[in-house]
């Protein structure tokens, strides 16, 4: 078994170049690498393609900015795709003033074309957004004489993904509701790494309770910030 | 005859829909509030989109677990028998009709079964969420909404006016006035909420709607009892 390095945040954030696509796993906070998240805010890379369940929460009221929010606010993004951003104001004035591109796609076709990317498929016939702006330029198959939309697979130059705890291999195990995107994503990305609470010896985890196969990590973080 | 919103009644009369067993995923806002009015005495299986079968209630403060959240970013808890699955499942157990019904909060919803409630336009533009993949999905998709905007404008229209989530896809939906089915392009009036009438109903809601021969005028006392 190969062991997968373990590196710092900031070595972390620094593996995200100029232009790339980025994967950030999190359900409205839950489950987001927060520690590599902290890292990458204060980098200089720009013109980032964003590819996340949802930008967090921005809230112009009370100041409060969580995960995802604070890569917003830091400007890193060219484009965002991701299926809400009804709980960052910051992401609605960067669409509405042009500053960024932001492309909603529904939650279930977001993640499935992620799990497409992962698993090598050209893509996948969906019923959802049919008859909707979502159906707006893609191509109409129909099956069965039920119409899907042909939706394509999203696949992104590096992922950064949170775990409840990885052995050294980079087996991962996820804790409730954080799981998410993050096994997802752990499929689609040329590079993937995995902030985890805990790191374990190899032999210490039931593979029978492996949620995500090691294969898929390339680095480990240890995590240090978990809001 | 005055209206008077009243979110508490849609709620308690959607609760009183469902039975032991049914698989259920309550939208986020006015359906949230379903889940105080649903009985003891049924056992339904709450499923929420971002990885859960078996929602539990919101947690007793001081014991949130910041890995156990409901599809608004709450503090969520999970039932015993219940389980933990990621995204593409979740949506695979979405759109492959296996979650009985969902109930989802409108802006707008039409006689045709077409419902809006993502965007409007130059003013807020939230993101559909997974509300696309369940109103495709779900079995019997419930609208619940207050029968009229804060303008006064009916939220039940001939035609939606705003970008549609979904296209004839609800079945069933639950106001303030009353409970509607939509068939054959027509909300039919199946309960009017006293004290309004299926006359007032069908005249301040700017949509065809047809009473039903066995409409039924009740009484919700939000204790979820329904009087006859």
């Amino acid at each position: 078994m190969i062991f997968k390095p373990i590196i710092s945040a900031t070595d972390a954030a620094a593996k995200i170049k100029e232009g790339n696509s980025l994967m950030v796993g999190g359900f409205l906070n839950c489950g987001s690498p927060h520690t590599i998240i902290c890292a990458l805010k204060d980098n200089s890379v720009k013109n980032l393609t964003l590819i996340s369940n949802d930008t967090a929460i921005h809230d112009f009221k009370t100041g409060k900015v969580t995960g995802v929010g604070y890569l917003v606010q830091a400007r890193l993004f060219k484009k965002i795709i991701a299926s809400h951003i009804g709980t960052n104001q910051e992401t609605q004035r960067q669409m509405n003033a042009g500053e960024t591109e932001v492309e909603l796609v529904p939650q279930g076709t977001l993640a499935e074309q992620i799990r497409a990317g992962g698993a090598g498929l050209g893509g996948f016939l969906t019923p959802t957004g049919i008859g909707t702006e979502v159906a707006d330029g893609k191509q109409v198959i129909v099956v069965a004489h039920r119409p899907f939309l042909l939706e394509l697979p999203l696949k992104a130059d590096v992922a950064i993904i949170k775990a409840r705890k990885a052995d050294k291999a980079g087996n991962l195990v996820f804790n409730g509701t954080a799981r998410n995107f993050n096994p997802l994503m752990a499929s689609a990305a040329a590079i993937v790494i995995a902030e985890v609470e805990e790191i374990v010896e190899v032999g210490e985890i039931d593979p029978d309770d492996v949620h995500t196969p090691s294969i898929f990590v390339d680095f480990l973080v240890k995590a240090e910030l978990l809001d | 005859m005055q209206y008077i919103a009243n979110r508490e009644i849609i709620a308690s009369r959607i609760a009183r829909i469902f039975k032991t067993g049914e698989v259920v995923n309550l939208g986020i806002g006015l359906p949230t509030l379903v889940g105080k009015y649903i009985s003891e005495d049924i056992n339904i299986v709450f499923q929420s989109e971002n990885g859960i079968m078996g929602l539990g209630p919101a947690p007793a403060k001081g014991s949130e677990d910041r890995d156990l959240t409901d599809a608004g970013g709450s503090p969520a808890s999970i039932r015993s028998g219940g389980c933990f699955f990621d995204s593409a499942v979740s949506f695979g157990i979405i759109r492959g009709g296996h979650v009985d019904y969902t109930v989802l909060g409108v802006l707008e919803v039409d006689q045709e079964g077409n419902l809006a409630n993502y965007k409007v336009p130059g003013k807020m533009v939230p993101g559909m969420g997974g509300a696309m993949d369940l109103t495709t999905g779900a079995r019997v998709v419930i609208a619940a909404a207050l029968h009229f905007q804060p303008s006064g404008a009916s939220r039940l229209k001939r035609r939606c006016t705003l970008p549609l989530t979904a296209l004839h896809e609800v079945n069933k939906l639950v106001t303030d006035l009353g409970v509607f089915e939509v068939l054959g392009g027509r909300f039919h009036l199946m309960e009017c909420f006293a004290p309004y009438t299926p006359e007032w109903i069908v005249e301040h809601t700017d949509a065809d709607v047809i009473v039903k021969n066995d409409c039924r005028i009740v009484t919700i006392d939000l204790s979820g009892e329904v009087k006859l």
